[in-house]
This record gives C-alpha cells, sequence and structure tokens, in this order.
C-alpha cells in the first residue's frame, strides 16, 4: 500500500502528530464522558442527584441577589437543566424535575424566607388554632387563574385533598380530616392532630395551587391528561411548550396577583443529559442560570471563570445528605460497636475536603445543616483509627476477620465515596468489597430488599423534618420501598420522640426532641453521616435577584430580572 | 410477486422477534418503573408502588403482560408511557423526524464524501495525497463517536465558536420558516459530522478497494482502449460497479447507524429516538423502549427494501427477485 517509503515515513508522521493532537485533549474528553455518565443516572434519581440549584423565591421582600440599580422588566432567562420531569402537576407528583417549572406555572398558599419562616403569597395571612388541631388561610383577593378564572378557598380545598390523596409525601397532609371554605377567600384545614409540618407543606413546590374547575372531572389525577397538556396554572409564569426531555417555555402572566411581577417576559429551560454542556454554555454566556453543574470538576473550573457567579447558596431546605448506611439486620453489622468502628474510620473531613475538594460540607447527623432543627452540638465520631480498632476487638472481632460489600447509588460520584470506605476499612482490617449495580433500579431493589450490608445513600430532608427525616428511622417504616427505613433501625425512644415531635407546636419544645433525636441516632450509628452536597448553582452577570432561597429553583422566580 | 410476499413475511417475523426478545430482556432486568417513578419523586409508599403496578398491569404474569402487549401492537396502538403518562406513539412521532434527519444526513455524507475520497485515492494510489486520505480515514475509523463528539463539542465551545453544540434548534430563536430551516442545517453540522466520520472512513476505504479492482478489469481496458476520456471512463464506466459495495454495507450497516445515533443524540442534546431509548432503559419504560425499537426495526427494513431499488437504478441488470446476480456482487 505504501509504495515508495518517503510517504510511508510522511503518513506515519501525520498520522503520530494526529494522535498526540487527540491525545492532548484527553482529560477534557475523560472528564464529559464521566460526567455524562453520572448525568443519565441523575435524570432517573431525582434525590441522588448532587448538582445545585437555587431559587430567589423565598420571600416577596427576599433581596438575595446583587442588585445593581433599580429592577428592569423584561428579557428572556435561560436556564438549562438535567432534569426530566413526568409532568407538571405537582400535586400529585414530587420531586426537583417536576417543582422547577411547576412553581413558576403555579402559586402555593406560601413563600418561606431564609430562616425557614413562612411569608405571604397566595394566602396573605394564615393562623394556626391555639389547640393546633385547624389553620385557617386568608387568600388574597383578585388572585385568577391562567384562564382567567378566579382563585378560590374552593380550589386550596380541592389542591390539598388531592396532594393528600395522591402526593409521594404522604406525611405532608395524613393528618388532614377536612377543609372548610366558608367564603371564597377563606381556607379551614382542619386536622385530627397538631400538625406543625403543614406550614412548610404549603411551600411552592410541595402544594400548587390547581384549578378545581380543570381537573374536578373524576378522571385519576396521577394520570390526567391536563398535567401535561394546555396547563392552567395559578403561578406568575404560563405554559407556552412542554416537551418533557427537551425545553420547557414558560412567558409572563400579565394578571399574575403580585403587582408588576413577574419581571421577566420568559423562562425557557432547557433540558440536556449532558452538564458539560450545560457547563460550557454557561461560558459562553448562551445559558443564564444552572443548578445541574454534574461533578465538582465542573463547579471548581466555574469557580475559576471570571464572567460567571458560582454559589453554593440556595435549596437549603431541600436538605440532600450523602451517608453510608448499615443493614442493622447483618449479623455482623447488628453490632453496635463494629458500627461505631467503622463510623470512627470514615473521616467525613477527608470526604469534603479532599475528595469532593471543598464542594460538599461535612454533615454530622441526619438533620440538614441550615434546618432551624439541626443539632449543632452533636456529638459525633471523630476520626480515631485507634479507637476504632480497640472497639473491634472488644465486640471480639479478630484483625481481617470482618468481611463486608458496600454499594452505592451507580452512575453518581457516590463511586469515590464507596471506594474511599474500602481504602478507610481496609486500615481496621475490615476486607470490603465494592458492589457495582448497572443503574438505579437496580440499587433501589437491592437496598430497599434489605439485601446489602452497607450503602452510600443521598437521602433528602424536603423541608420539614416529618417529610425527609422521619420515614428513615420509623421502626414501623419498613415497608421495603427505598428511602424509607431501609437500615432496619429500631428503637422505641427515636420512635416516641418522633411521634411527639411531629405534633410538638411550640418551636422550642420541637427543637429540643429533634436534637434528643439526633444525640440518640449519633450514638446508635444505624447510619454515618458524612457530607451536604450544596445545590451549587451558576449564573451570567446579568443575572439579578438570583434564585438562592431555601427552595432555590424550586420557588417562583418573580423576583429575578435581567440587567440590561 | 412472491419474493416481495416472503420479504413481508420475513419482516413481520423480524419485527415479532424483536418484540419478544426485548420484552423478555427487560422483563429480565431488576427493578421496575414502580421503582424508578418512586426514585424520581424522592419518596413512595408501598400502597403508592402497588398502584402503580396495578395500573400498568406489571402484577400480572409475565406471559399475559406479553400477549396484551403483541395484541396492542396488533391493533396498531403502542400503549402509554410509564413514565410520561403519553402516548408512546406521540413521544416517537415528536423524535422520529429528527433521527431520520441527522441519520439520513450522516449516510449521504459518508456515502458522498467516502466514495469521492475513495475514487480519488483509486485513481493515483500511490500519491501523496493518496496516502493522507487513507491515513486520515484510519484514524477517522478508529475514534469512537462519542470521542470524536466530546472532542467536537469541545473545541466549537470554547476554540471556534461558529456551530450550535446542542440541541436541534436555538431557543430563542424567532424567525420565518427559511431562517427555521437554516437554523436546523447549523445545529445539524456537527452531530452528522461526528456520526458521519466512521462511515466515511469505511466507505473510502471500501470504494478504493473496490474501484482499484474494477479499473484493472478488461472491460475499462476496453473502454480506454476505445480511446474514451479517463473522466467518462472513471465516473461512467468503473464508478458504477464500484459503488455496489458501498451501497450494500450502507444498507447492512443501518442498524449500527442507529445505534451510534444513540450516543451523537446524547453527545449533542439532539432530541431524538436514541436518546428516548436510551433514557427509556433508565426508566424500564417499556412500552417507549419497544415503541422505539419495533421503529429502529421498520426503519432497517425500509433500509433494505432501499438498497434493493438503488442497486436496480445503479446496475440496471439487477433486478430484485435475480437472486444470483445480487449475490455476485455483494460479495
Amino acid at each position: 500500500m505504501y509504495g515508495r517509503p518517503i510517504h510511508r515515513l510522511l503518513a506515519m508522521l501525520f498520522a503520530l502528530s494526529l494522535v498526540a493532537a487527540a491525545c492532548g485533549g484527553d482529560d477534557d474528553g475523560d472528564d464529559a464522558e464521566a460526567t455524562e455518565t453520572e448525568d443519565t443516572t441523575e435524570a432517573t434519581e431525582a434525590e441522588s442527584e448532587d448538582t445545585s440549584d437555587t431559587t430567589a423565591a423565598g420571600s416577596d421582600e427576599g433581596d438575595a441577589g446583587a442588585v445593581d440599580g433599580e429592577p428592569v422588566a423584561g428579557g428572556t432567562l435561560l436556564i438549562g437543566s438535567t432534569q426530566v420531569p413526568r409532568h407538571l402537576n405537582g400535586t400529585v407528583q414530587s420531586g426537583y424535575a417536576t417543582a422547577v417549572p411547576g412553581t413558576q406555572l403555579n402559586a402555593s398558599p406560601l413563600l418561606f424566607d431564609e430562616n425557614f419562616e413562612p411569608q405571604p403569597y397566595l394566602a396573605e395571612s394564615w393562623e394556626i388554632a391555639d389547640d393546633g388541631l385547624s389553620v385557617t388561610l386568608n387568600l388574597v383577593e383578585g388572585a385568577v387563574f391562567h384562564d382567567g378564572e378566579p382563585i378560590t378557598s374552593e380550589d386550596v380545598a380541592f389542591s390539598i385533598i388531592t396532594a393528600r390523596d395522591n402526593h409521594p409525601f404522604a406525611t405532608m397532609f395524613a393528618p388532614v380530616t377536612g377543609v372548610d371554605t366558608p367564603d371564597p377567600q377563606t381556607a379551614v384545614i382542619n386536622l385530627s392532630q397538631p400538625h406543625p409540618a403543614i406550614l412548610l407543606a404549603m411551600s411552592p413546590g410541595l402544594l400548587p395551587i390547581i384549578p378545581k374547575h380543570i381537573f374536578d372531572d373524576g378522571q385519576d389525577m396521577k394520570t390526567h391528561p391536563r398535567n401535561s397538556e394546555d396547563f392552567v396554572g395559578s403561578g406568575p409564569f404560563k405554559l407556552v411548550e412542554f416537551n418533557p426531555d427537551s425545553i420547557i417555555r414558560m412567558e409572563r402572566f400579565e394578571d399574575f396577583f403580585i403587582p408588576d411581577r413577574p419581571y421577566l417576559d420568559e423562562i425557557i429551560i432547557e433540558i440536556t443529559p449532558d452538564p458539560t454542556n450545560i457547563v460550557l454554555g454557561l461560558e459562553n454566556g448562551t445559558t443564564d442560570l444552572s443548578a445541574s453543574l454534574g461533578g465538582s470538576a465542573n463547579i471548581l473550573r466555574l469557580q475559576d471563570n471570571p464572567d460567571v457567579v458560582t454559589t453554593a447558596d440556595g435549596h437549603e431546605a431541600i436538605g440532600p445528605i450523602q451517608w453510608l448506611e448499615f443493614n442493622v439486620a447483618d449479623p455482623v453489622l447488628s453490632s453496635k460497636e463494629v458500627r461505631q468502628a467503622i463510623a470512627d474510620a470514615v473521616d467525613r473531613d477527608f470526604l469534603a475536603d479532599t475528595i469532593d475538594q471543598g464542594t460538599t460540607f461535612p454533615t454530622p447527623t441526619g438533620i440538614a445543616p441550615a434546618s432551624p432543627f439541626h443539632n449543632h452540638d452533636v456529638e459525633t465520631d471523630e476520626a480515631d483509627l485507634d479507637k476504632a480498632k480497640q472497639l473491634l476487638a472488644d465486640a471480639g472481632f479478630a484483625d481481617g476477620e470482618i468481611e463486608l460489600t458496600i454499594d452505592y447509588i451507580p452512575g453518581t460520584a457516590q463511586s469515590a465515596y464507596a471506594e474511599y470506605v474500602v481504602q478507610a476499612l481496609e486500615d481496621i482490617g475490615i476486607n470490603t468489597e465494592l458492589s457495582v449495580s448497572p443503574d438505579f433500579p437496580t440499587w433501589a431493589e437491592r437496598v430497599s430488599g434489605g439485601n446489602y450490608q452497607m450503602t452510600i445513600n443521598n437521602v433528602w430532608n424536603w423541608g420539614d423534618p416529618v417529610i425527609g427525616v422521619h420515614r428513615t428511622y420509623l421502626s414501623d417504616n419498613r415497608v421495603g420501598v427505598i428511602w424509607t427505613n431501609n437500615t432496619g433501625y429500631e428503637n422505641a425512644d427515636v420512635d416516641q420522640i418522633l411521634a411527639e415531635a411531629g405534633q410538638e407546636i411550640d418551636a422550642d419544645a420541637r427543637t429540643k426532641l429533634y436534637a434528643d433525636f439526633q444525640d440518640i441516632v449519633a450514638e446508635d450509628v444505624p447510619i454515618h453521616f458524612l457530607t451536604t452536597p450544596p445545590f451549587w448553582q451558576a449564573y451570567g452577570p446579568k443575572v439579578q435577584n438570583p434564585p438562592i432561597g431555601i427552595w432555590g429553583h424550586m420557588a417562583p422566580m418573580h423576583e429575578v430580572w435581567l440587567a440590561q | 410477486m412472491r419474493t416481495a410476499a416472503a420479504k413481508i413475511a420475513q419482516s413481520l417475523g423480524l419485527i415479532l422477534a424483536v418484540i419478544v426478545l426485548n420484552f423478555s430482556l427487560i422483563h429480565l432486568a431488576p427493578g421496575d418503573p414502580a421503582v424508578v417513578i418512586a426514585g424520581e419523586s424522592g419518596a413512595a409508599s408501598p400502597e403508592t408502588l402497588a398502584q402503580v403496578r396495578a395500573d400498568y398491569g406489571l402484577d400480572k404474569p409475565f406471559v399475559t403482560q406479553l400477549g396484551i402487549y403483541v395484541g396492542q401492537v396488533a391493533r396498531g396502538d403502542l400503549g402509554e408511557s410509564f413514565f410520561f403518562g403519553r402516548s408512546v406513539t406521540s413521544l416517537i412521532a415528536d423524535r422520529l423526524w429528527p433521527t431520520v434527519l441527522l441519520v439520513g444526513t450522516a449516510l449521504i455524507f459518508a456515502i458522498v464524501l467516502g466514495v469521492m475520497a475513495g475514487t480519488f485515492t483509486a485513481r493515483r494510489p500511490e500519491s501523496p495525497a493518496s496516502h493522507a486520505v487513507t491515513v486520515l480515514a484510519l484514524i477517522g475509523y478508529s475514534m469512537p463517536v462519542f470521542w470524536t463528539g466530546i472532542l467536537l463539542v469541545i473545541l466549537f465551545a470554547s476554540v471556534l465558536k461558529i456551530l450550535p453544540i446542542s440541541g436541534m434548534h436555538d431557543v430563542e430563536f424567532d424567525g420565518g420558516l427559511l431562517a427555521s430551516w437554516l437554523d436546523v442545517a447549523r445545529h445539524l453540522v456537527l452531530p452528522a459530522l461526528t456520526l458521519g466520520v466512521i462511515y466515511l472512513a469505511q466507505y473510502s476505504r471500501l470504494s478504493r478497494a473496490s474501484m482499484l479492482e474494477v479499473l484493472q478489469s478488461d472491460y475499462i481496458r476496453t473502454a480506454r482502449a476505445k480511446g474514451l476520456a479517463e473522466k467518462v471512463v472513471v465516473y461512467k464506466h468503473a464508478l458504477r460497479n464500484a459503488v455496489i459495495p458501498v451501497v450494500t454495507i450502507a444498507g447492512l450497516q443501518f442498524g449500527a447507524l442507529l445505534s451510534g445515533a444513540l450516543l451523537v443524540e446524547t453527545v449533542f442534546n439532539w432530541p431524538g429516538l436514541g436518546r428516548l431509548a436510551f433514557d427509556s432503559i433508565l426508566r424500564r419504560d417499556t412500552p417507549v423502549l419497544l415503541g422505539v425499537l419495533l421503529m429502529a426495526a421498520v426503519m432497517v427494513v425500509v433500509a433494505n427494501l432501499l438498497t434493493d431499488l438503488l442497486y436496480r437504478v445503479i446496475d440496471p441488470r439487477i433486478r430484485v427477485g435475480a437472486r444470483r446476480t445480487r449475490t455476485k456482487v455483494s460479495t
């Protein structure tokens, strides 16, 4: 083929130079590929997502972002996201993917400020009865749905009952026995027991107010065709186009009940499976805002970019916590000493500082650090290998005697956590093997079926502890479903404290109960808490009042505006 | 006529096999859509899971589920997506055109450029340019599509900011029909290039070899001997015969091209069938996945029919049903 030697030589040199050029790009290419895989799983599991994002909506007066001068109306906000919503009706579908567009399209009774305190939204005022058995909402006058029909207490009642009967977070409205509607502006929620969590359960992402006149036609709400077609909402933006895995286009609703809001003409959510594309879009200025940034490499890269603002603020209420959980029913792991030893060997500071390069924060309890119920004084295990070895010896295990397996949610950055645990346990004489599941459903089936020994997990608080915390510890919540009590942990004191805390209306007393709960769990170690992966978000320089409230992007962006 | 009937029967059998095989394989995978929906929701109760399973008929025995599905498809109903709650037909309809556009462009690009390069190099097989083309083709052939894709994304995102790297439309686009087509065309360049480059390499190698062989055959010598211009000899006499193996391989490879499209669609966020199929696997969204695979099977069948037709255009001596001739040229 290569007849004359000189040509063969030239051709080979040419080939070599091309190969060299290709290798020069190797690092970038590898990164992009890794993130791509990570991403595909993210689309399936909202909970395991370790990206970040934000929402301005915390409160009406929330001057969260840097404001240069007077807000101006107009412009299009282009949001990049990896999250594919099933549909847009948040009364029957939880999760981040639905809530981000859902909170633009629908208003909720309440907003929340950075201290988790309720603020007026559709309800201009509200009152909890002294006995805690009813909550009265007074709705704003003149609010209308996108089709012009007035928003009344009937719609609020319909939305609450729909959520109670269909929403995956059954604990949000379980005690609701009914909603009275004495007049169009007043809704009285009746409860079978005091239920302080109901306030946070009326957050934008958890209780969108949907039109009764559209949905109350006897069809199953979970599969109602109007959940994704011809959507009529109550929020600051109305739906223009919904193409669930590529684009959601929303435009300003002129008759929104807050005067002169929203500022933006249009919000476009562009959905792409690969966070690398989103990061490139932010760098190029084609994407304005995103909380789907992928792993720490992308975050660090954006932090170095002077044209992009990167922040870990926002989304605190979601409270994601990555942890190492033990199957307490396992013969070896049923020993508290063994669990404590493992906790002493696995150093959460190392994970946060070295493996995640400072993009996550060490978190010692199961209630997220920003929550008012977080116990800042919890006594937790410090990394101490000698103590760990001593504990194992006391429990009667010889060096190398224990063999364990560890699972993790596949396709996420958690693989690095699992690999670190294998190394760390080797140092105290425990041989650990990685158990790799091909995808999320496989992992979820293993863990929810109790068919595992240890797993890295990522569980979200979802606002009030009643919604996202209790489920992991209650001994009667061992129901074979992922993100319930999958550890098999049983402690009658914990059951008792959580039952009381769920009904305690006095905030200080409630905080005390949750502090005790966190102390007991820290002592029992059914779970070794590791890190909080904040919802890192990045935005371009023209984005003002960025959505960095406690619900982040899961709240209306009616205060966001674009500098011209 | 008998051949046509046999062909249709064959295709139907193939499609049925695709359905049964895929249905069984998906059924064997652990985890079901109810678990995925629980994951998406961040929580679920056993009652909701049981409800989801009952709604979608997942609590019925496997054979019953399969029977119901095949019956549905026979009536032209592809069912409803577990995940989106929308009809599979509408989900596929939205994504069919982008995939056809992507695969078609890549294929035409690869064949046209590949045959041109092959012909060019075959005419002067020892020239430096010929060697360069050969080396380039080898490199193009050795690069996996996702790799080429990611390199192009990085190049065009950070260095040459002249072409869009993601999606099919500019989301803020506002213009007329013609401008809108141009917009799609701009978005199409990189994905089609990425997908086409492997096949370009193959077709250029193939057409080069075949052209070299044809140029040495007796009838070419005759053509030259009777004083025909070299251009006429090469492009009119030789090319027609040389291109037949390329068309054969292109037809056979259509399925592989579709699976390549899956990766390219993911890298470039191209809203096509491949991405839908991939996401549907992760979501255990059986009806959508089966629907897409069915579409793919149909597309492969159609591609093979088109190949047969092309043979007749290129070489009128070949007729569908004239088995012997076709077997000979496709070796």
